[in-house]
């Protein structure tokens, strides 16, 4: 027999009524997002090392090597390959595949040997700040301990030291490196994790507990139509939470928006819909409404420690990266840094809405196969 | 497995883990009858009722409800049958009316508003429509989900005690309600602990540890058992309660106030006892039919020994 929209609307509208009773966990939906804004805008430093890096070389000279030789044993800095161009460095960092771009100049060399002080210019992604930061600190004397090394002899006494160069740091996309216009962007992940795991899965076990699935699955309401009524609501629910979010991270810390609304909406639609599928694969391992919470905040912890969230994703173990690159929340978080603070559309995100799909259909899958419409 | 059967299985099984909790399972259920389903606590009642209605799939065994196959069927099977679950199943949150209204809709019934109306008003909850269900008392609980379970006009109604803790001039009304259903044809599978509602019913079915013991017709049940039960009255009637107990060829004594029920399955050994009980002058023995009453303290005296042998 077909879906039928009139006991699927049933579903629906008893969902609502009931959430409509429940005034605690309705002020909570509302209440968390905004707590946790307020309690992680505070901020949270970390020294992270490895971090991505490309170089952009108009002098091959031995001085040069020696700069890039000092960069990467100072374990900030992990080179990744070179770059021809200043758009090839650019899209790099807008993609998150790197985190750095040396420039070195032409004549780096020559100018160094003659006092001319040349200026080497490192563009960072200080959308991460705690990423950024220490690596940019440390950058000066690692350059110049290089070069003093590099240069042996007759020529070494002709330099000056501390050897002539400058070093201009051009920060992209959070010039001031504040901290709340990183962590905010990425909590929305987190929160709307949190929550919609959390509610959906007990909003379907509590039925269970109560024994009012029982009688709900002994009338001819099909699984379908129970699930799809069930989760529906909450998708309003994180609709809601994330205006409310926005809003507030735009008049209390003043965190800019200047991507493509479009792509956060979809990148935002389907990250609600993985996490809606989580919750229900939740429900269908847990028997109350107790191992429901738990398990479902045991999901939200690789969330918040391993998708970037918490520590930058590049300066991570392997291993840590690889199990990172397995959560949701990792590739949501990488699109909200990139659309509100990096100003990327929707073709910037393809690679992260490919991600998250993949990890729906798997979760989807899995709890499809775990779903029994009877008791057993 | 005919037409006449609203319910019809054989060896249905289900197994929770290692425990074999319904073993081999046969039932009957002619149309339009009511039928009692009796057995002690967790003797597996429920767990049969759940796999008629498709709510349980069997490990074992096969069958037709209301002439669908209750393993492949059950859309259909529940379209058609009302169940009472044990346990109270509506939404505590929710309203009388919208607990009823929301049935309704599951049933996609034309004329909701109607029905759900006529219900409240046959409840006699008209006025207190807007009450949140989970306010109700014990006894009005059961009676709502009672009412839910018919506002859809089903053919078969899986009652699972449904009169417990209601009390007794509801459960009378509720009685009677059942004998008008099934005057209707509608058929009613009832499962209960009270001896007073069982011999209301047409058949009967005795389940304990998982086995079925013995089904048919209720007033064949007794002579099914071949128990012979005496009436003893007279003074001081507790300490021949206790002497009796002692005694060989008496297997059930069971007390109705001042009167002993005195029962055993050898006739002739029970015949001696009270001849020289009778002898002794001190109190009146009559021979009386076995009612269903004795025959079921001593069914369920036996699924306990069931229970202590551990099986
Ligand atoms: N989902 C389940 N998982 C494991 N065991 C179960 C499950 N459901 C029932 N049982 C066991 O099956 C046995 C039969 O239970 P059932 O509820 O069918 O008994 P019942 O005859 O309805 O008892 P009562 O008169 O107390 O309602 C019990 O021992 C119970 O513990
Ligand atoms: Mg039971």
């Amino acid at each position: 027999m077909a879906f039928s929209f009139a006991r699927f609307g049933a579903v629906l509208f008893k969902e609502f009524v009931q959430m409509r009773r429940d005034r605690v966990t309705f002020a909570m939906m509302i209440g968390i997002p905004i707590m946790q804004l307020f309690l992680f805008g505070f901020a949270i430093n970390s020294d992270p090392k490895h971090l991505p890096t490309l170089v952009e070389m108009a002098d091959q000279g031995p001085v040069t090597r020696a700069v890039l030789m000092g960069m990467q044993t100072s374990d900030y800095f992990d080179f990744q390959g070179v770059v021809t161009s200043a758009e090839e460095g650019d899209r790099a960092l807008r993609n998150g595949s790197a985190n750095f771009v040396v420039v070195i100049p032409p004549g780096f060399e020559r100018d160094v040997m003659r006092g001319l002080a040349p200026d080497l210019l490192l563009s960072a992604d200080a959308s991460d700040p705690s990423a950024a930061g220490a690596a940019v600190a440390a950058l000066s004397g690692i350059v110049s301990g290089a070069i003093s090394q590099s240069l042996t002899g007759a020529v070494a006494a002709k330099v000056p030291t501390p050897p002539p160069f400058s070093v201009t740091v051009h920060k992209q996309f959070n010039p001031e490196g504040r901290t709340a216009t990183n962590i905010v962007p990425g909590l929305l992940g987190v929160i709307l994790s949190m929550t919609m795991v959390m509610i959906t899965a007990v909003a379907i076990v509590r039925e269970t507990e109560k024994g009012t699935m029982e009688a709900l699955i002994a009338t001819p309401v099909r699984p379908l139509e129970v699930m799809l009524g069930k989760i529906t609501p909450y998708i309003l629910v994180g609709y809601v939470q994330t205006i409310v979010f926005l809003l507030a991270a735009r008049v209390v810390f003043d965190v800019p928006f200047i991507g493509a609304p479009l792509a956060l909406f979809v990148g935002f639609n389907l990250y609600i819909v993985v996490n809606l599928a989580l919750g229900f694969l939740v429900s269908t391992v847990a028997r109350s409404q107790m191992q429901a919470m738990q398990l479902a905040f045991f999901t939200i912890l690789p969330s918040i420690l391993l998708s970037g969230f918490m520590f930058p994703f590049a300066g991570m173990p392997g291993w840590a990266q690889t199990l990172g690159t397995g959560i949701p929340a990792t590739h949501f978080l990488r699109i909200t840094r990139k659309v509100m603070l990096k100003g990327a559309g929707l073709a910037d995100i393809g690679g992260d809405l490919l991600a998250i799909g993949i990890i729906t259909l798997v979760i989807v899958a899995v709890a499809l196969k775990r779903y029994r419409q009877t008791l057993d | 497995m005919t037409a006449e059967m609203a319910i019809s299985v054989r060896g249905l099984t289900k197994r929770f883990g290692p425990r074999t909790v319904v073993d081999r399972f046969d039932m009957d259920v002619p149309r339009g009858a009511i039928y009692g389903f009796l057995g002690p606590n967790g003797s597996g009642k429920t767990t049969t009722i759940r796999m008629m209605c498709g709510l349980l799939t069997p490990d074992g065994g096969s069958g037709t409800c209301l002439g669908h196959d209750i393993l492949t069927q059950s859309q259909q099977i529940k379209e058609q049958v009302g169940y009472m679950t044990q346990r109270f199943s509506l939404y505590e949150d929710l309203t009388i009316r919208e607990n009823l209204d929301f049935i309704a809709r599951m049933f996609r019934m034309k004329d909701r508003k109607a029905r759900v109306d006529a219900a409240l008003a046959d409840l006699g909850l008209a006025d207190r429509a807007g009450q949140l269900a989970g306010t109700l008392s014990g006894g009005w609980k059961q009676r709502l989900s009672l009412a839910s379970c018919m506002l859809h006009d089903p053919q078969l109604l899986l009652l699972d005690e449904p009169t417990a803790g209601v009390d007794p001039k509801a459960r009378r009304d509720f009685w009677d309600e059942i004998r008008r259903l099934a005057a209707r044809g509608v058929t009613v599978l009832v499962s209960t602990h009270y001896m007073d509602e069982a011999v209301q019913c047409d058949f009967i079915a005795y389940i304990a540890y998982g086995k079925k013991l013995i089904s048919g017709p209720a007033r064949d049940i007794p002579g099914m058992i071949g128990l012979t039960t005496w009436q003893v009255e007279g003074p001081d009637i507790g300490a021949l309660e206790a002497a009796l107990r002692q005694t060989p060829g008496v297997e059930q004594v069971a007390r109705f106030g001042a009167v002993l029920h005195v029962s055993g399955t050898d006739a002739a050994a029970l015949a001696r006892v009270a001849a020289e009980q009778s002898a002794l002058g001190t109190h009146q023995w009559h021979e009386q039919k076995g009612g269903l009453e004795e025959a079921f303290i001593y069914l369920m005296a036996g699924a306990s020994d069931n229970f202590s042998e551990g099986e």
